[in-house]
This record gives C-alpha cells, sequence and structure tokens, in this order.
C-alpha cells in the first residue's frame, strides 16, 4: 500500500507545483458557465431553471479536457516505462493515477460549483444537492476518461480523440448527475433512485477503468 | 510488420480437408470466400426482391397508411446497427486474447458497415417520424440510443484512422469496443430512464405494438435479406482489407530493399 500511497502523493504534488496546471480545470469551469448567459441570456428564472444542467456540462467538459495529460507527461520523461515494469500490479498504479487526477482536477470542480451556482441563480439548498451529485459522479467521469486517457497514450495521438470516444459513454453519468440535482430543486420526483444509480455508475467505472486502461497498455508494445 | 500482410504466408497446397480452424489463415480465408461471395451477393439480391415484393404486397397501417412500409428498412437495419457492434465484441477478444490479425480485419471493417446500417436505421427512423410524429426527430427513446451507438461507431472509425500502424490501432480499438460493448446496455437502459421521465411513451405501447402476421412475414424476410446483405459486404469487406495489407507490405519490402 506504501507505492500506492507513494504514487499518489508524486501525482499530488505534480499537479499543484508549478506546470501542473491543477486550477486549469476549474478556470475553464468558470469560463463555460459564464459564457451561458451570453448566449441564452441573463434571464434568472430561465438559468435557474438549467442551472444544473450547466454545471454538470461544465464539469463533464472540464474534468474530460484536463484527461488527455494524465499519461502524457508521464510518457515523455519516461516514468511511464517505470511504472509498468515496477512490481506492483498496473491496475493498482492506474488507480492511484487516477483517484491523484481527481482530487486534483475534479475535486475543486465540486467545490467551485456552489460559487457558481450563485451565478446561475440556485438556491443554497439546492446547490447542497447539485454539489453532492457532482462529488458522486465526477469519479466515473474521472475513470471513464482513464480509458480514453490510456488510449491516446498508447497511440501517441492526443487532442480530441480523448473526449470523442469517452462522452458517449458518458451519457448515464449525466442524465443520472442532472435528474438527482432537478429532483433536489423541485422535490416532485425521489432523490434516492437516481442518486443511487449514480454511485453505482461511479463505483462501477472505478473497477472498469483501471482494467481497461491497464489491458490497453499491456497490449501497446 | 503484420503476419497477415506477408503473402509468404500462404500454405502450401496441402490435400487434407478444411476444417473451422483454416478461415484463421488468411490465404485460406481468401480462397474459401473468393468462390463464396458471388452467391452471397446473388442470394442477398435474390432475397432482398422477394422481401420488397412481399413488402409492396403487405397491407398498409390503418392508423399510418404506407409509411409503415418505412418499417421493413428500419428495423432490420436497427438490428444489423446493434448486431455488428457485437461481432465487432467477438472479434476484439480475438484480437486481445489470441493476437489474431484476422480478427482485427474483421474489426476494422465491420465497424463502417456497422455505422452504415445505424445511419439508415436514423434516416429511416426520422423520416417516418415527420409523418407520424409530424417532426423529423424527437428525443425518443429509441432513436437517442440510436445516434448513441451511431456517434461510437463513429469512434471507433476515427479511432482506427487516427493511427497509421494497424495491429497498433487494432489493440487500440479492441479495448474500445469492449468498452463500449459493456456501457452500451447502460446507455439504453439511462436513455429509456430518462425519456420516461421526460415524457412519457405514448408513442410505443408497453410491450411493443402487437404486429399482425400479414405484416411480420415481410418483416422476417426481410431481416434475412439485410443480415445476408451484412455477411456479404463484411466478407468483401476483409477480402480488400486483407489484399490492402498486402500491398502495403509489398510496398514496405519494395521501399526497404530500394534503401540497400
Amino acid at each position: 500500500m506504501t507505492a500506492f500511497s507513494a504514487l499518489l502523493m508524486r501525482d499530488l504534488r505534480l499537479a499543484v507545483r508549478a506546470g501542473g496546471g491543477a486550477g486549469m480545470g476549474v478556470l475553464y469551469f468558470l469560463i463555460v458557465v459564464t459564457l451561458v448567459p451570453f448566449a441564452i441570456g441573463p434571464e434568472l428564472a430561465l438559468l435557474r431553471r438549467i442551472g444544473p444542467a450547466i454545471l454538470w456540462l461544465g464539469a463533464l467538459l472540464a474534468s474530460l479536457l484536463t484527461l488527455d495529460r494524465l499519461f502524457a507527461a508521464d510518457r515523455e520523461d519516461g516514468s511511464l516505462d517505470l511504472l509498468l515494469m515496477a512490481g506492483m500490479p498496473l491496475e493498482i498504479a492506474i488507480g492511484a493515477k487516477a483517484l491523484a487526477h481527481w482530487l486534483a482536477s475534479a475535486l475543486p470542480l465540486v467545490i467551485a460549483a456552489p460559487v457558481l451556482g450563485i451565478f446561475l441563480n440556485i438556491e443554497p439548498r439546492a446547490m447542497a444537492a447539485i454539489a453532492i451529485t457532482l462529488l458522486a459522479g465526477t469519479p466515473a467521469l474521472t475513470f471513464l476518461g482513464l480509458i480514453g486517457a490510456a488510449l491516446a497514450v498508447t497511440l501517441r495521438r492526443g487532442g480530441l480523440l480523448v473526449p470523442v470516444l469517452i462522452l458517449p459513454l458518458t451519457v448515464p453519468v449525466l442524465i443520472f448527475g442532472v435528474a438527482a440535482s432537478e429532483a433536489a430543486i423541485t422535490t416532485t420526483m425521489p432523490f434516492g433512485t437516481p442518486f443511487s444509480i449514480l454511485c453505482a455508475l461511479s463505483l462501477m467505472s472505478v473497477v472498469v477503468g483501471p482494467l481497461a486502461a491497464a489491458v490497453a497498455f499491456r497490449h501497446a508494445e | 510488420m503484420d503476419k497477415i500482410g506477408s503473402p509468404q504466408a500462404a500454405p502450401g497446397t496441402s490435400k487434407r480437408p478444411l476444417s473451422v480452424g483454416d478461415l484463421a489463415n488468411p490465404s485460406r480465408f481468401l480462397s474459401i470466400v473468393e468462390p463464396l461471395l458471388p452467391w452471397l451477393a446473388g442470394a442477398t439480391v435474390l432475397l432482398m426482391a422477394l422481401g420488397l415484393n412481399q413488402v409492396l404486397a403487405a397491407p398498409d397501417d390503418y392508423q399510418q397508411g404506407a409509411t409503415v412500409k418505412i418499417m421493413y428498412l428500419h428495423v432490420p437495419s436497427a438490428w444489423l446497427g446493434m448486431l455488428c457492434w457485437g461481432i465487432m465484441s467477438i472479434a476484439a477478444l480475438g484480437t486481445l486474447v489470441w493476437r489474431h490479425p484476422l480478427a482485427d480485419v474483421a474489426a476494422k471493417t465491420a465497424a463502417p458497415i456497422g455505422a452504415a446500417f445505424t445511419l439508415i436505421c436514423l434516416i429511416t427512423g426520422s423520416l417516418w417520424g415527420r409523418p407520424t410524429w409530424g417532426t423529423y426527430w424527437v428525443w425518443d427513446a429509441r432513436l437517442t440510443s440510436v445516434l448513441i451507438l451511431f456517434l461510437l461507431y463513429l469512434g471507433v472509425i476515427a479511432l482506427w484512422r487516427t493511427v497509421e500502424d494497424p495491429s497498433r490501432a487494432a489493440r487500440a480499438a479492441a479495448v474500445f469496443t469492449l468498452v463500449g460493448a459493456l456501457n452500451l446496455p447502460i446507455i439504453k437502459f439511462s436513455v429509456d430512464w430518462w425519456n420516461t421521465l421526460h415524457q412519457p411513451a405514448s408513442i410505443f405501447r408497453a410491450g411493443g405494438p402487437t404486429i399482425a402476421p400479414s405484416l411480420l412475414l415481410p418483416l422476417v424476410i426481410m431481416a434475412i435479406a439485410f443480415t445476408l446483405l451484412f455477411i456479404t459486404l463484411h466478407l468483401a469487406a476483409m477480402r480488400n482489407e486483407i489484399l490492402r495489407r498486402r500491398l502495403r507490405t509489398l510496398r514496405l519490402m519494395q521501399a526497404q530493399s530500394a534503401e540497400h
């Protein structure tokens, strides 16, 4: 377990220090949310109605667009090869990297969401619910995106390949994330059902993502 | 250099009886598929003609009129759009487990065909929606699921086209195909849930629309005809891909010998 935590700490340190770009995702999230009123108009009632959807879409894009660097930097400096040859199971190593990426890139989105909710005229109680759904749902996005990041690195291609491959797979997360958020706001629907499914999707991705990424790396050479 | 590309892989003309395993050899595969293709194509044309004839003879729906005939193109292409991902998943297992180059070829050539059938399904569904629902597109659960399936097909094709080395692309595409196969039922379930949340299912009755036998027979014939069409297209595309790879290998060898 020490190797796991060592890898986790290394990735976290790299992310928060110069050149890591951990804050970039939050900045991107802020810009996306800021752009929406310019596109649809500043009417507060409308913004409040589609607020959860905007926050979820922003978080989805922000967490996926930061992913293509997850393994790319490690490949460039050779540490990816060391990881592949290390004694610890590759799935665990990939899981540690993904967890570090989630802590450094996705967790700030969850924390930033309530602040951005003010722009969208969302009530504090509903905002807490949206933050909880983001907390439960963003692991699914990170660990699904992991597969795309692994494929992009083994193919030595970056850019739009990861979002093109992974975004269709995130449809269930988006559906249940927004549904749970709206349930918390309108209280006409039960919150528990979509929220439990959202948690289930996250748990499943935590298993499937590292497994598939490890297969991609093992078959790369 | 991948094994499938080398013309030297051609086996000797031994006289032992053929078995299913022989199909795994690209040269044997070609020697079996080549004579089979005209027969398959002929059978497809005949069955398609018979099916279309039956479709024209089938009675119109008492509510939808003649537009119900779109169903005979729409439903088989939807089936094949899904079947094709299944075939790609089996081929993906062949690629990852046995590292068999013919499985790579099968997976690569199936993707555009599957995308084409899915697109036909979407277009016919949209054309069918115009007279029955009054609009070309509704975010109906089935249409939405098929649209996402189409996007996944485009993703796989994009993956194949990004990478020049075919065997490297094959393994990456295989991983993505299997992840997609795992996710497709979840996407289907989610979209159904989302759709019932947003709009009640008014078009399709629960348990599916009951279909009269006079409409069912042409549908079955068309489904078989479409499946034959798929098999023909897929085998022909696999043959073309094998020949294309051999050509690539020959060019590479030529370039290599020119260097010395």
